[in-house]
């Protein structure tokens, strides 16, 4: 079945390459990609603090972690050219169908931001 | 009077001047700016223009990648229960980092080891080469890389943290 996309909360260049690069490769049946960046002590219009929520066939059988590190090295080139921080909820379909609910990202602490 | 060789540079003898007489001597007028007292060391005198007189923040580099892998190595294996993150954990200074500390003070953890990334350009590198991982906060047990925050904050709400954290022999309170 065709993946489905969930509503974007931003459409800059960094948020249109993490979406389509996700999408390509894992076939989600729901993506959201969320810049948080305005939450954080960066400019306005930076893209450096994203929350992605993504579920996907192929999170079967993967621990928590090793969901991350996929979508982590899916994301690579994105790390080294300004992503600062990600948010990560991966979930297979199963789970997403048991609970949807997504954990709010913590408070910004004003640390060091480069 | 001191006796003044006058093949030494001025910087050394303004360095041995024995006295501030002496000192005033050897300089050009327009040192005469300064405050007397930082006449005599020739390093105070140069403070604006080098680096290596310039107060540091951060811990100065240790040697080559290789050695701060291994020192990371060490750092990761010296204690069952390790973070790497913003801050200190009295008072972190990332969202994502304090949330990792509120979450063991709730499963009860009574004391880990942490280091401040904001403290060491080489370990916030090198960690992340450590662990193939680009985001602080940084959780080890028992010298495994367990993931970040969110990793944590599912471990946690499924009681597996729990677990692993008593199989580790990390020290928790009574009664958790």
């Amino acid at each position: 079945r065709r993946a489905l996309s969930g509503a974007t909360m931003s459409s800059g260049p960094v948020a249109s390459a993490i979406r389509t690069k996700l999408e390509h490769s894992f076939l989600p049946h729901h993506l959201q990609v969320l810049n948080e960046s305005s939450g954080h002590n960066v400019p306005p219009g930076s893209e450096s603090h994203f929350k992605v929520v993504i579920v996907s066939r192929k999170f079967d059988g993967k621990s928590i972690i090793d969901r991350h590190r996929m979508v982590n090295t899916t994301l690579a080139e994105e790390f080294d050219n300004g992503l600062h921080m990600l948010s990560i909820v991966a979930k297979t379909p199963e789970q997403w169908k048991d609970s949807a609910e997504v954990h709010q990202s913590p408070k910004c602490m004003g640390g060091d931001k480069d | 009077s001191l006796h003044v060789r006058l093949r030494m540079s001025p910087a050394i003898m303004i360095a041995r001047a024995a006295s501030f007489t002496a000192a005033r001597a050897l300089l050009r007028p327009a040192a005469t700016l300064y405050p007397a007292a930082s006449l005599v060391s020739a390093r105070r005198f140069c403070a604006d223009s080098h680096d290596d007189f310039k107060p540091k923040r951060k811990a100065p580099p240790t040697g080559t990648p290789g050695d701060v892998q291994e020192r990371i190595k060490q750092q990761v294996e010296g204690a069952p229960l390790v973070v790497y993150m913003k801050g200190v954990p009295e008072q972190p200074m990332c969202g994502f980092s304090n949330r990792v500390v509120q979450i063991l003070n709730a499963e009860g953890v009574k004391e880990f080891k942490s280091y401040n990334v904001l403290a060491d350009d080489e370990i916030r590198e090198g960690i992340k080469k450590y662990s193939a991982w680009p985001t602080i906060p940084q959780v080890y047990i028992k010298g495994e890389f367990q993931g970040g925050s969110d990793v944590m904050l599912e471990m946690y709400q499924s009681g597996e943290l729990s677990t692993k954290l008593k199989e580790a022999g990390v020290p928790i309170s009574e009664g958790r």
